[in-house]
């Protein structure tokens, strides 16, 4: 249903000499490959600055690529624009909703854009727009985020397009809303629909079929969240116990300690094979640490993001 | 006012029209303390900061900030405060040192000082080579660690963080928490609102809002046990599902 081949687009400024854009940094003819089918949640992962908005403005037929080609369904995102915005639901980052407008005014503007209107569709929608719809005189600068959240995937949807793209969906939505809007798009997944979707939450990326873990405008893997788990190379322990803050001082001291990065409340480290649990568990009670576990752990998405981003550099 | 209490709120509620957006809060914030103002969207987390900070008038209950009674000393709370925001905290247009003389100019530190405690801070966050460079040519995580470093400039008794880490990549967030513990150790309360539930085991106290109250604060392990919970994204599921108002 997507397919993005050698895509490249820079937007290096020679004046900064900082690096900006997609597919440019070190493989310049190549560019960045992508192909999802139809049916499928493919999540782009990465931080602010990786490229995601890039890429997705590409495929949304808002940006032109440098070179390289991108196609949605038999469509291409140069000659066929026109063709590919009838088929496209988009929700932007930011300022996909008109806030001095009423949540029924935005839904019946973006209806009459596409030509349609809401009652024609009220069916396809109404399982997220009946949750907002008690609130349909209200002005949507007056929602609160996870409102306006449901109200902007509405207005994508009203079009019933066959393929969705959500840049940044869930960014500053708190936890519970975040797992509600996931609920939504494994419903909208059981229709059919393709669904393209990033974002920088790391727990995130289990929610999706397939996901590409994007940094610095490259692609450093793209697989089932499950795949690169299990690609996952280095020995990893999480230590807890009391005191953990000066402790992630003291463990990055130790030797043949590689990584160590706080995790909520243990910290997760990598480190040489060689090393046992009780030759580390007896240096951070010679420290004076009490109540020290250590324990051999399956890695997030995270540490397999930081996995990666440590080879790298 | 008790000599280590920093934030002293009590009572504190602000309305809008007939919608109660912070209803009748009351705690207290530590000096040194690293205290995480956690809720779900909407519910009044910003107002309640906002009101504390000097941005948003109560409509009644009381609140001392640093000593001072946000009713009537708020130009004095914003000299003892650093504030930094997810959206806007930094001037992209001005280069590296040009953001730091400015804040502190702010602030009405002296020249000289300003100065001394400029290439100290380059020095440690070793950013000596971007110092003619434009903020907005930086990578975020150096922008975020620049924008924390400036709010903590003028050395502030209390700095307001709001969603610090949002969008930010999972190695430097950990290192912009390393920046905070720092902060806290050279005796700067933080008062922090984040996403991140892991970030939440990070504070010392943790206070939950729903629906404009605090329904819960005490200290991640403590909230764990309370609500038989296994991590605090648990807790959080486990209040929020209490909110009745969207």
């Amino acid at each position: 249903m997507i397919e993005v081949k050698n895509l490249r687009k820079n937007y290096h400024s020679p004046k900064s000499g900082k690096y900006a854009g997609i597919g440019t940094k070190d493989n310049l003819e190549k560019g960045i490959s992508l192909s999802v089918p139809k049916g499928e949640v493919f999540g782009v992962i990465g931080p602010d600055g990786a490229g995601k908005t890039t890429l997705f403005r590409i495929l949304a037929t808002l940006l032109l690529a440098d070179s390289g080609e991108a196609r949605l369904s038999k469509w291409n995102v140069v000659d066929d624009y026109k063709e590919i915005r009838k088929i496209i639901g988009y929700m932007p980052g930011r300022f996909s909703l008109y806030m001095d407008m009423s949540v029924e005014e935005n839904l019946e503007f973006f209806a009459t854009v596409f030509d349609t209107t809401i009652e024609e569709n009220y069916e396809f929608i109404k399982d997220i727009y009946q949750q907002i719809e008690p609130f349909k005189k209200r002005r949507a600068g007056a929602l609160s985020g996870g409102m306006k959240q449901k109200l902007a995937l509405s207005c994508a949807l009203i079009h019933q397009p066959e393929v969705l793209i959500l840049d940044e969906p869930t960014t500053g939505v708190d936890p519970v809303s975040r797992k509600e809007f996931w609920d939504m798009l494994s419903k909208l997944k059981e229709g059919g629909m393709t669904i393209l979707v990033s974002t920088a939450y790391m727990d995130e990326a289990t929610r999706c079929d397939r996901i590409a873990l994007m940094r610095e405008g490259e692609f450093i893997a793209i697989d089932t969240p499950a795949n690169i788990i299990a690609d996952y190379k280095q020995t990893l322990w999480s230590v807890k116990g009391d005191n953990l803050s000066s402790m992630l001082a003291d463990i990055r001291d130790f030797p043949q300690v590689q990584t160590s990065f706080a995790f909520g409340d243990e910290h997760h480290i990598t480190v040489d094979q060689n090393l046992t649990k009780s030759e580390l568990s007896n240096y951070l009670s010679d420290k004076g640490y009490a109540n020290v576990s250590i324990d051999d752990i399956t890695p997030t998405v995270e540490d397999c993001f930081l996995a990666l981003t440590n080879e790298e550099n | 006012m008790e000599d280590n209490i920093i934030v002293k709120v009590s009572g504190l509620t602000k309305k809008f029209g007939n919608f109660t957006a912070v209803d009748n809060i009351t705690f207290n914030v530590k000096e040194g303390e690293i205290f995480g103002f956690l809720g779900a969207n909407g519910a009044g987390k910003t107002t309640a900061m906002q009101m504390l900070i000097g941005l948003n008038k109560q409509t009644s209950g009381e609140a001392f900030v640093a000593g001072y009674d946000i009713r009537h000393e708020s130009e004095k709370i914003k000299k003892n405060i650093g504030y930094m925001s997810q959206r806007f905290s930094l001037y992209e247009d001005l280069k590296v040192w040009e953001n730091i003389r400015l804040f502190a100019g702010i602030y009405g530190m002296k020249d000289k000082e300003i100065a001394e405690k400029t290439d100290q801070l380059l020095s440690r966050l070793d950013f000596e080579d971007e110092r003619n460079t434009l903020v907005k040519s930086l990578p975020l995580g150096w922008k975020q660690k620049l924008a924390f470093s400036v709010a903590i400039f003028h050395s502030p008794k209390v700095v307001f963080l709001d969603e610090p880490t949002g969008g930010v990549d999972p190695a430097t967030r950990r290192q912009f928490w390393e920046m905070i513990y720092q902060a806290a150790e050279d005796n700067i309360t933080v008062f922090a609102t984040t996403h991140y539930m892991d970030e939440a085991e990070y504070c010392d106290r943790v206070s939950i809002m729903v629906d404009g109250r605090i329904d819960a604060l005490d200290t991640p392990t403590n909230l764990k046990a309370q609500f038989e919970a296994k991590d605090m994204d648990e807790v959080f599921r486990k209040l929020a599902r209490k909110a009745t108002r969207d």
